[in-house]
Formats: structure tokens, C-alpha cells, sequence
């Protein structure tokens, strides 16, 4: 076979594409020839660690992804999960790390049009987004101006879409400085019997090309994506795409129109190695061969080459198999929103990717071997070093309402209220709870009463210490967020954030949270049914914080009844349900000893997954019974901080009772897993309280009434009474301050 | 009564302005895409909120071009109600149905956040549901709501009651001149504003402040 080939294959130009000399003898084994450069740069983009999994496949295989409500696990392009009432909700969670910190705007924007369409692409209208962002140190000198663009970003293109933004994190940490972290999430409803796919089937069918022309921009940008970054990052600009959120409000139109009319067999979004990947998915899911002929592809660039166009990476593209009586039909759509379609191939039996180029062949390929059956390894890794606890008299001291201002002051703890306002919370008009509580609420359209909650977590600090412990407590704690809401906890996405996986100590991160997340997953009966992973999150050797973000999605039967995490009246009875009797005792990795001490020491809190069980159904039976009016899952920054946010939230203040016999620090500032704050809608004299605690007795859960709210200072013990007009105004003045340039780091 | 509602490409606040008026009218409103021929016959035309053309040379001025907005300000001119929400705010006014500009928020940011609305003029067909003087709570989500006019265009605005709604206590949320959040024009049968009534019409969106203002056009013109 001879295939028209214009550049020369030399060992560079094949380590230049990210692959290692054995992937590139595999390749010539493969195909039993030397590669063309277009063969080379399709397999570069189809075997890199960003499209390929080829590090982390095995260990991915061991999660727990079936449930009874899941209708499409890992695998496809977003999770489909069943709501009842033939209602699915379509969600799933992507990083676009590597370009975000090479073009905040641009990456970040790009992101959230990548995850839209996901969604989208399965026949999803996408009704919430999320976003877990993590920076560099507040003081690093470029986290401002990254701050800036990503959140500017994630803005300028879900505003535009009109996809109300619910949740999300953002944290700062020094291992950040060279990498910043953002995971974009979004979730959509569709009816259960139209669920659209990629898998392509029938041969002889037309390949459509939908949605923007193909550029040059973001040529190699998953390859770029599978790599650490050295001193070389700004030269690599130009792997970053440009986002155009008005082609893709259009794309959707067109795609959910168009899937009305029932001529989509298959359909593919072109996101990470367009072009390429999205054909051999098609072709390679429904065991057929795909033929491109590149010639009829709408361009944005004259004289792009084979290579060009296969490895761009515009934004808003589609690729479909469609039913050819259809055409039609079809046509009148695109031609309304004013997209550019072209057939730009058709399936065939031989199960080979050909590529026509100038009306030459200029790639021919096995398209299995291409997809499924890509390069797996099974990395060496090592166990990691078991921390250290903190020695029991270990407890820096410092004034108890010293330390809660300084806390609720501070990057951690305080509000991202400067953030959040800069995304459309409200489109739609279906937002519930809107960001600065434990979960994002929206109500389901179609549906009376049903609702939605969304909720993003991990704690890279604990993950560092014990990845085992802390990929448990990412999953508890976001099943417990959505819990606080009085959801029931559906299924979750995870992306998982780490460093070289070439390195065995980055491996052993990464084998060990995903054993504590399979954990959790299955304990707590919370399937992942989609995910990604980004590898490579490394600048010049230093790694950032293993951070497996898990996006999770529950189930209100009721939205009326839920709960936000504001007090919402005096007087009324404040319960910690929950935790250790002497109410906080873990201070090892907590936020009160890295910012108020600068100490990164101790073991992660363990979670007791069965505790962490019993304990969340009990509250959500509290919640659905109508007897609370506000809930707080506790994390970062404990007990105290937890009720100064529902003070702030509530602008009402509370009376606390400290623990006799315990250092208030650990009452106050330990981060003891599986609690929450709940105020009551009780008399603490009456029946029905006692009845409350019985149950709690019977079933072993610890339930204190802690304090009563009310007046306008929060007292924590015996500490002096805070304002919470004071604790509001520090919790809401660090974020615009230091963006402001305010030297209150 | 019978309402429609103009559809560019790019906005997105369609299906929320639809829901309002079904909500609340208790009919389902005609929805008009930019290139149909004519609007059906109607009593109030919304244009409402979003990016139309992706906010692509200024906000609104691409769709304010468009044929259908002929067949707007036809309407207009013979009586028929019309309201522009956010873009559709900004449409109007490149269209040349309101006087003046809207500029970049003078945060350079987009705001999505709740403000208060103080009712500068009550008796007006949009306005009739609330008292003079009365203050609604209302959101806003916009990168472009900042209104300017030159000193004399002001001055008609103020001094004709076309000032319909202004940002109270201190929420001006983009920097807008004399807290204008909406005007109306010279025969008050055409408003534009910035916020969203229409997210705030039911105890579900946390208040029903915005109901009103459709309550009103919808029985006026009935």
C-alpha cells in the first residue's frame, strides 16, 4: 500500500508527537509500513493520555458504575441516569486544565463549551453547570490574572449558552502556582427513550459534518494536554482553541431540532482531537469503517493540510450518521440556524479509517486498533507514606473568635460571592438554591414538584496526606452536600487531577483514591457514571495536589422541601447530628492549622462510610418530614465555621455551647467527617424532639442539641461574641479585596 | 388578550419570558422567528433577553437590523405594546425605538445579582400593578446595562414620567446614569429595562415581585 506522505518520519518528529519509541515500534507492527504524517499525528491523537486513558484504564475498570437508576455508565459522552416519570438527567465532568493556564479566557470558556456539548450531543437540553477551579497561592504573581480570565471564561460562555451556573468550588493552594485546575460540569434532561449515542450502524451511510468551520486553532491540543509543562508554555498558545458560545447556543438548537425528526443514527461531538477521534468512535463503537474524504469539510483557513484538519481542535463541531431518507429534513434544520453541514464521508464494512485528501489517500488505517484497543499500561506505582498523626496534646492554641474571623476572612473559608455573580445563576427560572450553599437546587421542567441538586467536592489536603482517605471523603462529602439539601444522592462524575503517572509515587496517589473512591461509591450506593482524568498536571517536575473532583447529582422529590443552609428564625433549636461525641476532635490536615499555623501535618479524617450512611438518610428523613428549616454539611474549618456561614446566610446569630473536658479549638475547628448542622422547627422541650433523639439513640447516631439561634452576635462557648455583621463583612471582603489588588492575604 | 415574542438567534431568556407570560396571561404567547414574514396579530410584542448574534459588533445591534424589527416598529407606532428585557432592552434602543445608550458595566463584569427596583412611574400600562414610589426587588444579569443619554435627552425623560424604573438603595449593579434601569418612550407604549421580572414571578424563584409588571400590560390589554 502506498499513501500519499509529503513529510519524512524521523525519530524526532515522533517523540515530538508524544509518542515513546515502543508505542511507535507498536504502530509500525500495526500497520506493517512506515506511517504517513497525517497516520502519525492520528495515532499521536488518538493514543495520548488525554483521549486514550491508556495509565489509568485499569484502575477506572474497578469503579463501581451500575446502579438501578443507571441507564448509561463510563464510555459514552456523558452519564444518563433515570429520574422517574421517563426523565433521565445526562451529566458528566471534564478538566480543561493545561489550556486554561496557558489562556485563561479561552481555556476556560472552552472547557464549559466541551462539557455543554457532551451533554448536549446525547439529546440532553442542559439546565445546570458547575465549576471546581483551583489556583496557585493568593500571593503567586500570576493568580490574579488567572483568577480573572478563567472566571471570565467560564462566564462569557455559559451566560451566553444560557445554562445557569448552581455550584462549584474554588481554592487556592501554592501547589497550584505552575498548574491551575478547572473541571467543568454540566447536566441535562432528556426523556429516557431518546438518548442519543455514538455508535454508528448501517453501512454505506452518510457522515455529516455539522456546526463551525475547522480552523487551525487547537491543532495537537490533547497531545499538548498529555504532557508536563517545562519553560517552552507560552509557545504552546497556539493549541489553545477559541470558544464561540453563539455557534453552539445554535448547535444545540439545531442538534435537539434535528433529533426530533428522527434521522440521527449516531451522533459524535468533535471535542478533544476532533475530527479524528470523533470518526474512529463512531466507526470503532459500532464495529464499522469510517471514510473521510477531507475535501468536502468546511473550512475557516484555505490550504489546510490532511494533518491540519484531522488534529484541529475547533470548538463547535459535530459529526452524525443519519438515515438518508432524512437528508431533507435535516438540511431545513441547519439551514434555519444557519450552520455549515457538509457529507463529509460514509461508513463502510472494512473496519479501516481512510482519509481522502486532494483526492489521494493520505491515511488507511485499523479502526480498532485505533480506539478500543489503544496502548494500556499498568504503571509501576508505590504505596504511599502513611502519614503521621498529630500527637492528642498537639492543639496550637489561639483565641476561639480570633480564629473563626480569621477563617471566615480568609481564601479558604471565605465567600466566592465575587465569582459567582459574574455567571447567570437565574436563566431558565428553574435556579432553587442558587451557589453559596451546600448544593446547587433546580426544579425539573415537565414535572411538578421534582427537583435537582448538584453539588462539586474533593479536599486535595486530605488526598496529599492519604489518598485512600481522601478520595472516601470526596465522594462522602459530596453525597453529604447533596443530603444537606435533602436530595437523595443519584450518581456521580469524577475528575481526577493529578501529576506525572510516569513517576510511581503519582501512581500510588492515583491507585489509592480511586480504591477510596470505589469505596465510598459502592457504601454509599453513588454509581460514577462518567468521567475524565488529567494526568501531567506537573511544571518542571512539582506536581500539584491529587485532586479527584467528584460532581454528584441527587434526586428532590419534592423541591418544596428543601433546605437551604440559612438560619431562617430566632429561637429555634440547633442539633450537630453526627460525629464523635466530643463533637470535633481531628485537627491533622485541617484548614485551621495550614492558615492560621502554616501546618500541613497529621492524618486526613477518616470517614466512616457506614456512619457516614446511617447518619445522611437520617437527616434527609428529617429534612423530607418538614421538622428542619436550615442544614449545613460540615467540612473545611469545622463546627465554627460551618455555623458562622449559616449565620451570615440567615443574618441571624446563635448562642453555641462549648464540649466540658474538650479543647474548644478541636469542638470548633476539628474536621470530623459525616456531620451536619440542622436547625429545627421545634420546641427542645417537646415531644417531638424527644422522639427525634430516641430514634437517633436507636440507630447510634449522635444528635446534640448544641445551641438556639437567634439575636445578632454568634457565640461560640465561652469565646467572645462575634458580630455577624462582622463575620459577614470579613467573609464577603476577601475575594473582591484581593482582586482589588488589597494586600489582605 | 394575545401576546408574541420575537425570537433572535443567540438569546436564551426566550423560554423563561414564555413561561412568564403563559404563567401569568394564561395563554400561551405566538413565538416569532426572525425571518417569519409578519407578526401574528398581538397586543404586546416581547423581544427578551440573551446574546442575540453573540452580542457580535454591539449588543443588539445586528438583530435591531433584522426585517422583523420593521414590522416592530410599525407596531409600535400604531400602539401595540412592546417590551425589550436585557438584550431585548438593547435592541430596542439600537432600533431606535428608545432614546440613548447602553454601555459596558462600569465593572467591566458581568452581574448576575438581585437589586432593588424603585416604580418612578406607576401609571403607565407596564407599571399600573405597583404603587409610585414603591420599591420591587428584581435580578439582573447582564455585561452591557450601563444607560447613558446626553444632558437634554435626560431631561425629557425625567421631566415626561419616562423614567418607568430605577435602581434603589444604593443597587445600582453597572454604573448607569441617574440609576435608570428602564425607560419608556414619548407615547409610553414601548419600555426597556435591564433586570428580569420575569425570573422573579412565583415562590419558587424566592418572590413574585416581578409579577406585576405582566400582570399589568396583560389586563390593560385585554
Amino acid at each position: 500500500m502506498t499513501l500519499r506522505n509529503d513529510i519524512a518520519i524521523t525519530p524526532d518528529l515522533v517523540a515530538s508527537h508524544g509518542l515513546k519509541p515502543d508505542e511507535y515500534q507498536k504502530i509500525l507492527d500495526l500497520i506493517g509500513r512506515e506511517p504517513t504524517y497525517t497516520e502519525l499525528g492520528i495515532f499521536s491523537a488518538m493514543w495520548n493520555e488525554h483521549c486514550s486513558y491508556k495509565s489509568s484504564k485499569k484502575w477506572l475498570r474497578t469503579l463501581p458504575t451500575k446502579g438501578p437508576r443507571v441507564i448509561q455508565g463510563p464510555g459514552e459522552n456523558a452519564g444518563v441516569v433515570d429520574i422517574g416519570d421517563g426523565q433521565a438527567v445526562v451529566f458528566k465532568m471534564e478538566s480543561h486544565n493545561h489550556p486554561s493556564y496557558i489562556e485563561p479566557y479561552q481555556g476556560a470558556a472552552t472547557g464549559v463549551g466541551g462539557i455543554l456539548r457532551d451533554v448536549f450531543t446525547m439529546g440532553a437540553r442542559p439546565v445546570a453547570a458547575m465549576n471546581a477551579l483551583r489556583f496557585g497561592a493568593p500571593d503567586h504573581e500570576k493568580t490574579r490574572h488567572l483568577v480573572s480570565g478563567v472566571v471570565a471564561g467560564v462566564g462569557g460562555y455559559g451566560n451566553s449558552f444560557g445554562v445557569p451556573t448552581v455550584g462549584g468550588e474554588v481554592e487556592f493552594d501554592a501547589r497550584y502556582n505552575g498548574n491551575n485546575l478547572v473541571n467543568a460540569f454540566a447536566a441535562g434532561l432528556a426523556d429516557t427513550d431518546k438518548i442519543f449515542y455514538s455508535k454508528a450502524e448501517g453501512v454505506g451511510l452518510p457522515v455529516v459534518y455539522l456546526g463551525a468551520k475547522t480552523g487551525r486553532d487547537g491543532v495537537g491540543g490533547a497531545t499538548m494536554a498529555s504532557a508536563e509543562f517545562g519553560d517552552d508554555i507560552e509557545e504552546k498558545r497556539p493549541t489553545v482553541q477559541v470558544g464561540d458560545p453563539f455557534t453552539e447556543k445554535r448547535l444545540l438548537e439545531a442538534c435537539l431540532e434535528l433529533m426530533q425528526t428522527g434521522a440521527v443514527i449516531a451522533i459524535q461531538d468533535m471535542g478533544a482531537a476532533g475530527l479524528t477521534c470523533s470518526a474512529v468512535e463512531m466507526g470503532a463503537k459500532g464495529d464499522l469503517g469510517i471514510e473521510l474524504d477531507l475535501d468536502k469539510v468546511p473550512v475557516r483557513e484555505e490550504r489546510m493540510t490532511a494533518y491540519e484538519m484531522m488534529l484541529s481542535e475547533s470548538q463547535e463541531r459535530m459529526l452524525m450518521v443519519l438515515h438518508p431518507e432524512k437528508e431533507a429534513a435535516a438540511r431545513k434544520v441547519f439551514e434555519k440556524w444557519e450552520l455549515d453541514f457538509a457529507t463529509v464521508g460514509k461508513t463502510t464494512d472494512d473496519l479501516r479509517f481512510r482519509v481522502i485528501w486532494q483526492g489521494d489517500e493520505v491515511a488507511n488505517l485499523p479502526i480498532k486498533e485505533l480506539g478500543d484497543e489503544a496502548p494500556e499500561y499498568d504503571r509501576p506505582w508505590t504505596e504511599p507514606k502513611a502519614p503521621t498523626p498529630l500527637a492528642k496534646d498537639d492543639v496550637p492554641q489561639m483565641d476561639v473568635a480570633d480564629a473563626l474571623l480569621a477563617l471566615v476572612g480568609g481564601h479558604q473559608c471565605s465567600s466566592r460571592r465575587w465569582v459567582y455573580e459574574q455567571y447567570d445563576t437565574l436563566i431558565q427560572g428553574n435556579t432553587m438554591q442558587r451557589p453559596g450553599g451546600d448544593a446547587g437546587v433546580i426544579r425539573v421542567e415537565g414535572h411538578d414538584t421534582k427537583g435537582l441538586a448538584f453539588s462539586s467536592d474533593v479536599n486535595p489536603r486530605y488526598c496529599e496526606a492519604n489518598p485512600y482517605e481522601g478520595g472516601k471523603q470526596a465522594v462522602a462529602e459530596c453525597w453529604r452536600n447533596l443530603t444537606a439539601t435533602g436530595a437523595e444522592p443519584l450518581a456521580a462524575t469524577d475528575n481526577l487531577n493529578f501529576g506525572n503517572p510516569e513517576r510511581p509515587e503519582i501512581m500510588g496517589q492515583f491507585v489509592k483514591a480511586i480504591e477510596g473512591i470505589g469505596e465510598a461509591c459502592r457504601v454509599l450506593e453513588f454509581p460514577i457514571v462518567s468521567g475524565n482524568v488529567s494526568l501531567y498536571n506537573e511544571t518542571n517536575g512539582r506536581g500539584i495536589l491529587p485532586t479527584p473532583t467528584i460532581g454528584g447529582v441527587g434526586l428532590l422529590p419534592e423541591w418544596e422541601k428543601s433546605v437551604g443552609i440559612g438560619f431562617v428564625a430566632e429561637n429555634q433549636p440547633i442539633l450537630l447530628i453526627g460525629g464523635p461525641a466530643a463533637r470535633g476532635t481531628h485537627l491533622g490536615q485541617s484548614v485551621y492549622l495550614r492558615d492560621l499555623f502554616g501546618r500541613r501535618d497529621g492524618d486526613a479524617p477518616h470517614v466512616d462510610l457506614a456512619a457516614e450512611k446511617k447518619t445522611g438518610d437520617f437527616v434527609r428523613k428529617l429534612i423530607r418530614s418538614g421538622v428542619v428549616t436550615a442544614c449545613h454539611d460540615l467540612s473545611d474549618g469545622g463546627l465554627g465555621v460551618g455555623l458562622a456561614e449559616m449565620a451570615v446566610a440567615g443574618g441571624i446569630g446563635a448562642n453555641v455551647t462549648e464540649v466540658e473536658g474538650n479543647d474548644p479549638i478541636l469542638t470548633f475547628f476539628g474536621e470530623d467527617q459525616g456531620r451536619y448542622v440542622v436547625t429545627l422547627n421545634l420546641d427542645p422541650q417537646g415531644d417531638e424532639i424527644a422522639k427525634l433523639w430516641k430514634e437517633a439513640e436507636a440507630l447510634g447516631i449522635f444528635a446534640p442539641w448544641i445551641g438556639t439561634t437567634g439575636g445578632s452576635m454568634l457565640t461560640l462557648g465561652g469565646a467572645k461574641p462575634v458580630a455577624v455583621a462582622t463575620l459577614k463583612a470579613a467573609y464577603e471582603s476577601w475575594f473582591p479585596d484581593y482582586m482589588a489588588g488589597e494586600p489582605s492575604l | 388578550m394575545k401576546a408574541a415574542v420575537i425570537v433572535f438567534p443567540g438569546l436564551n431568556r426566550d423560554r423563561d419570558m414564555i413561561a412568564a407570560l403563559t404563567k401569568i396571561g394564561g395563554e400561551k404567547p405566538a413565538v416569532v422567528w426572525h425571518q417569519d414574514a409578519d407578526i401574528p396579530d398581538a397586543d404586546l410584542i416581547v423581544i427578551p433577553g440573551g446574546f442575540s448574534y453573540g452580542d457580535h459588533l454591539r449588543c443588539g445591534a445586528i438583530a435591531a437590523r433584522s426585517p422583523i424589527m420593521d414590522k416592530v416598529r410599525e407596531r409600535a407606532a400604531r400602539g401595540t405594546k412592546v417590551l425589550g428585557v436585557c438584550n431585548g432592552f438593547q435592541i430596542l434602543i439600537e432600533a431606535g425605538l428608545l432614546p440613548g445608550a447602553l454601555m459596558r458595566n462600569t465593572s467591566l463584569k458581568f452581574v448576575c445579582r438581585e437589586v432593588k427596583l424603585e416604580v418612578t412611574n406607576a401609571d403607565t400600562d407596564f407599571t399600573r400593578g405597583y404603587t409610585k414610589g414603591q420599591i420591587i426587588r428584581c435580578p439582573v444579569a447582564h455585561h452591557d446595562g450601563n444607560y447613558f443619554a446626553d444632558a437634554e435627552t435626560l431631561k425629557r425623560l425625567e421631566g415626561d414620567g419616562r423614567v418607568a424604573f430605577r435602581y434603589a438603595e444604593g443597587t445600582n449593579p453597572n454604573g448607569s446614569i441617574n440609576d435608570i434601569a428602564g425607560i419608556l418612550n414619548e407615547q409610553k407604549n414601548v419600555l426597556g429595562l435591564m433586570p428580569h421580572p420575569e425570573n422573579l414571578i412565583e415562590a419558587a424563584h424566592g418572590g413574585d415581585d416581578g409579577r406585576a409588571l405582566f400582570a399589568s400590560v396583560l389586563k390593560q390589554v385585554a
